[in-house]
């Protein structure tokens, strides 16, 4: 496309890509030679199987991995390590526990610099957000495994991010909580209007929350794929093209 | 049909049962009471008793009511009173400069690898050796004075919470720092907000095991060329065929370890509310 657009806040721009690992003394590739264009704002979901680099892809983008070539650019600078305009939201809520769910949700704040009574202000909006002002004081071992990943959905909203950088965070939840967080996930993306880039291994996830669908195969034989989900919003898992779509991403697994 | 509502919310009060309740949470309390002490009381009553009656040898084993009249007179009589606050001072000695020494520098070989990969064969070495073994050279060193006393405390209670400080901080949940890493959170952030607090349970690990140890080896130091002291009442009373005194010293003993371990689970408890505290 040769119209320049305006650049929005949150776009992300993976640069030829690659990274290999050393596994049992032999060099796996993970990525080879990956460009992608995420737009500001968009949410894009990541599926393969097991071992085909989307998690990896996903520490690259949050600056946790270097790769070995190429480079991210986030609104058209180039990135290296960490930044304030990313936020990673991990499988397991990784929350502190001696702290309670006030102190853990202003913990990215007051990292920053935040005082103590400006991060806590801020967290208790957020807190409110997610749903869990009643139990703002309670410590972690006290809540369940969706609330405390809501504790740290939170954490990382408080920071403001651009970029919200999801590795399967409904990975480890029971089917009934996911599909609750999945709705949340999907508000808060709109009220939010942050850039999210989604890693998950369930494939109605990647169609209920994305954009976009990049499907990375096993192995760097073949490319990835990038499929459009042109569905209104909110989205119906089932109705007629939500299952359509669902039966074609199977099929690229070999499933039915 | 109705299904009764419940509330989910945490913390929700608890109302205060009347009378009838009352008097069986009294009954529970009692009961479990019961079966944490019976036996200790089981065991008291049988000795002084047997004691009494002669079952036992009164000599060796005399009646508890003169062991507390022992250690009555002792206390209230300050016959014993020197002796409580010299062993007092040595053990607290040793015990704060091992705190003092040993998490201070267990934090930082738990931290930096390279240091402590190269200390490691020394610690090992050094604590699989009695401080006990090692005391006659304290001795030729330090002379036979305080300094050596306190010294062979301090050198073996140091190990136990220098050990469990660098296992504290070598174990902090990696997943955790690198949560903070994400915020941009520099090395000291990191060490000050998740690897110190990740820390304390372990770190209270190693004092509750000091704070014994301190009080184990004040009695070896004090039997060892001492003219005062808990553990030297001990020795005295015994060559004096005073056997009361004798279990007067060794009761005061046990009840200065009792103290001071409730006075660090009191402390742990306050510094981690947030962890299960099931001992």
């Amino acid at each position: 496309m040769s119209v320049v657009q305006t650049t929005r806040r949150g776009e992300v721009t993976l640069r030829d890509l690659s990274k290999s690992f050393r596994l049992n003394g032999q060099p796996l590739q993970v990525l080879r030679n990956l460009s992608l264009d995420i737009r500001g704002g968009e949410a894009l979901a990541i599926v393969g199987p097991s071992g085909c680099g989307k998690t990896t892809l996903l520490r690259v983008l949050a600056g946790l991995e270097a790769p070995d070539r190429g480079e991210v650019l986030i609104d058209g600078h180039p990135v290296e390590g960490v930044g304030t305009e990313r936020a990673i939201i991990f499988q397991e809520p990784r929350l502190l526990p001696w702290l309670t769910v006030l102190g853990n949700v202003s913990f990215g704040l007051q990292v920053r610099g935040y005082t103590a009574i400006e991060a806590e202000t801020r967290a208790r909006h957020y807190i409110r957000l997610v749903g869990l002002a009643d139990v703002e004081t309670a410590y972690p071992r006290q809540l369940s495994g969706g609330m405390a990943q809501r504790v740290g959905i939170a954490r990382a909203l408080t920071v403001q991010p651009e970029i919200l950088l999801l590795d399967e965070p409904l990975g480890a939840l029971d089917a009934m909580t996911k599909l609750t967080m999945q709705e949340e996930l999907a508000r808060i993306w709109r009220e939010e209007k942050v850039t999210m880039v989604l890693v998950t291994h369930d494939l109605e996830e990647a169609i209920y929350l994305a954009d976009r669908v990049l499907v990375m195969p096993k192995g760097t034989g073949s490319p990835p794929l990038l499929i459009d989900i042109d569905l209104p919003r909110p989205r119906e898992r089932n109705e007629a093209q939500f299952v359509a779509l669902r039966r074609r991403l199977m099929a690229q697994f070999g499933l039915h | 049909m109705t299904f009764q509502t419940i509330d989910t919310s945490l913390g929700g009060s608890v109302e205060a049962p009347p009378g009838a309740a009352l008097l069986r949470r009294g009954v529970a309390a009692a009961s479990v009471v019961t079966r944490r002490y019976g036996l200790l009381v089981g065991f008291l009553v049988f000795w002084q008793i047997g004691s009494s009656f002669g079952w036992i040898n009164p000599t060796v084993f005399p009646p508890l009511d003169k062991i507390l009249a022992a250690t009555w007179t002792g206390v209230a009589g300050g016959a014993l009173l020197d002796d409580i606050a010299i062993s007092l001072q040595r053990s607290g000695l040793a015990f704060a400069a091992a705190v003092g020494l040993g998490i201070p520098l267990g934090l930082f070989m738990g931290q930096i690898r390279a240091v402590e990969q190269a200390l490691d064969p020394i610690l090992q070495f050094f604590r699989q050796t009695s401080a006990l073994a090692l005391y006659p050279v304290f001795i030729l060193l330090l002379g036979l004075g305080e300094t050596s006393k306190v010294f062979v405390i301090f050198w073996a209670t140091l190990f136990p919470i220098l050990l469990a400080t660098i296992g504290g901080v070598k174990e902090v949940d990696r997943k955790l720092i690198e949560m903070a890493t994400t915020f941009g959170a520099s090395r000291a952030t990191i060490f000050r907000r998740v690897v110190l607090p990740a820390s304390v349970p372990s770190i209270f690990v190693g004092l509750r095991l000091s704070a014994t140890t301190a009080l184990l080896l004040l009695i070896a130091a004090e039997m060892i060329g001492a003219n005062k002291g808990l553990g030297f009442q001990v020795m005295n009373a015994q060559y004096n065929f005073q056997i009361p005194q004798m279990f007067a010293a060794i009761l005061l003993l046990a009840l200065l370890g009792l103290s001071a371990n409730a006075a660090l689970v009191t402390l742990q408890r306050r510094l981690c509310r947030w962890a299960d505290l099931s001992h």
